[in-house]
């Protein structure tokens, strides 16, 4: 073997990575940009997901903005009470107490819950079984189970359940809201952390139709209108809504007078 | 004359975009207004002429002198990374708003291979230090021609009634392919 063209290749790639770097450190020295000294302070504690919630292109030109006052701090869902305190104070403005906002599955159609009405064997995607007749289960308004909002999650905060359903977890969900954009069915919405009753069903299909697709479908019989004297509790299009304008704790009610159980307490009253 | 030929070889006949399908990235990329468009072509010839010039002495010199031909990809990419690391400082000092337009772009030239292209076809193709120079800015122009093209049709797709499943990336890649299938009648002229 012939040590020489070894010892030729370390000295010549090692001389050239050499000379280039002291060129290009001379030319750092000459050419440096003075940058605010605020983006390097914010962009460290932004959450650093570059999940593009806020609108622009990752954390580092968010907080670019944010110095510029192009962008407002509430912009950015995922950034804690804390850290915006911290990047306000380096900003000198006063930031508003806003609710942390968490994603809910508006659906509770799980295996169990609704009918299948065919076989998927297309590609596991609920985008790609959109496309074919909307996957395997009966309802076309519910999930189709198949974990588009579980790849979107930068956060590691939402799995499937062994039902067939993508599960939040609040704790870790931050609201950035990818998996809104990533649900075909946009049956994922935002919803601040201190609302804990949800009409879980976004079916709009009369009463019976519904029913025959979901045990735990909004029939819209009006029981809990009526439970709540109309305060709380609507019934639009053939599905209850929550109005959270009157948003009181009275309206856990109906979730025991609701026939197919499609009012639900999610999460827990003492978390925040 | 030579120059001339390897020139309009360079930069229509063979053109680095449409008949080579080098250097799409920055080709869809950067082609939605003329302007930013421009500047990237400019940008990109700069870095493709001092690498054509660059790559030719350390392949001469070093690389045949010390017989390490084995070395070519890896020492021209070191050149292009270095090259684009200067020109990316210096439009930052240059002009902030070119820099932000040009965004993630300008770090990506390079690993656009085009310009790794230009050092390798120089060394094919068995070129003079001066013959290199040339078809670097060649291929260069070439690139800008293209992109120009390109974001000028864009421009005016912006105002076409665009099926909606056509809008955006789909349109983009159909015009590609008509550019490329016109600069195809340019095959045989050299």
């Amino acid at each position: 073997m012939d040590y020489t063209s070894l010892i030729y290749a370390i000295l010549s790639m090692g001389g050239m990575g050499l000379l280039f770097s002291v060129a290009i450190s001379i030319a750092n020295k000459k050419l440096h940009v003075e940058e605010d000294p605020k983006i390097g302070l914010i962009a460290d504690l932004l959450p650093g997901a570059n999940c593009g919630s806020c609108g622009y292109a990752g954390c580092a030109n968010f907080a670019e903005n944010l110095t510029t006052g192009k962008a407002q701090l509430a912009s950015c869902p995922v950034c804690g009470v804390d850290a915006q305190n911290k990047i306000a104070q380096i900003l000198g403005v006063v930031v508003e107490a806003g609710v942390r906002k968490v994603a809910v599955l508006m659906c509770q159609g799980g295996e169990g819950s609704v009918k299948q009405k065919a076989d998927y064997v297309g590609i596991q995607s609920c985008i790609g079984a959109t496309f074919a007749a909307g996957g395997e289960r009966a309802c076309s308004y519910g999930c189709m189970g198949m974990g588009d909002c579980v790849a979107a999650c930068p956060f590691d905060a939402i799995h499937m359940a062994g039902n067939g359903l993508p599960v939040v977890d609040r704790v870790k969900c931050t609201g950035c809201g990818n998996c809104v954009t990533a649900c075909p069915r946009n049956i994922i919405e935002l919803h601040p952390i201190n609302r804990h009753v949800f009409v879980l069903c976004k079916n709009l299909d009369s009463g019976k139709n519904a029913r025959a697709v979901c045990k735990n479908a909004c029939i819209a019989c009006g029981i809990c209108e009526k439970a709540v004297n109309g305060e709380g509790f609507k019934v639009l299009n053939n599905l209850a809504v929550v109005d959270y304008a009157v948003y009181t704790k009275e309206l856990v009610l109906p979730t025991e007078k609701c026939p197919t159980k499609s009012i639900v307490i999610v999460g827990d009253a003492d978390e925040v | 004359m030579s120059y001339f030929l390897i020139f309009i070889s360079a930069a229509i006949v063979n053109n680095y975009v449409l008949s080579a399908f080098l250097g799409i990235c920055p080709f869809v990329g950067v082609s939605k207004k003329i302007g930013p468009a421009l500047s990237m072509g400019m940008a990109t010839t700069f870095v493709m002429t001092l690498t054509a010039a660059v790559a030719w002495l350390i392949n001469k010199y070093i690389l045949i002198g010390l017989n390490l031909q084995f070395l070519q990809i890896v020492s021209f990419i070191l050149v292009i990374a270095s090259l684009v690391q200067l020109v990316e400082m210096f439009v930052r000092k240059a002009s902030k708003p070119l820099y932000d337009a040009l965004g993630i772009f300008l770090p990506l030239i390079t690993t656009n291979c085009a310009i790794l292209g230009v050092a390798l076809f120089l060394v094919m193709k068995e070129y003079n230090f001066l013959e290199s120079v040339v078809f670097g800015f060649s291929a260069g122009a070439g690139f800008t021609l293209a992109i120009i093209i390109m974001a000028g049709i864009r421009e005016e797709l912006e105002l076409a009634d665009v099926p909606q499943h056509f809008r955006g990336a789909p349109i983009t890649m159909i015009v590609a392919g008509c550019l490329a299938l016109a600069f195809m009648g340019f095959a045989g002229l050299i």
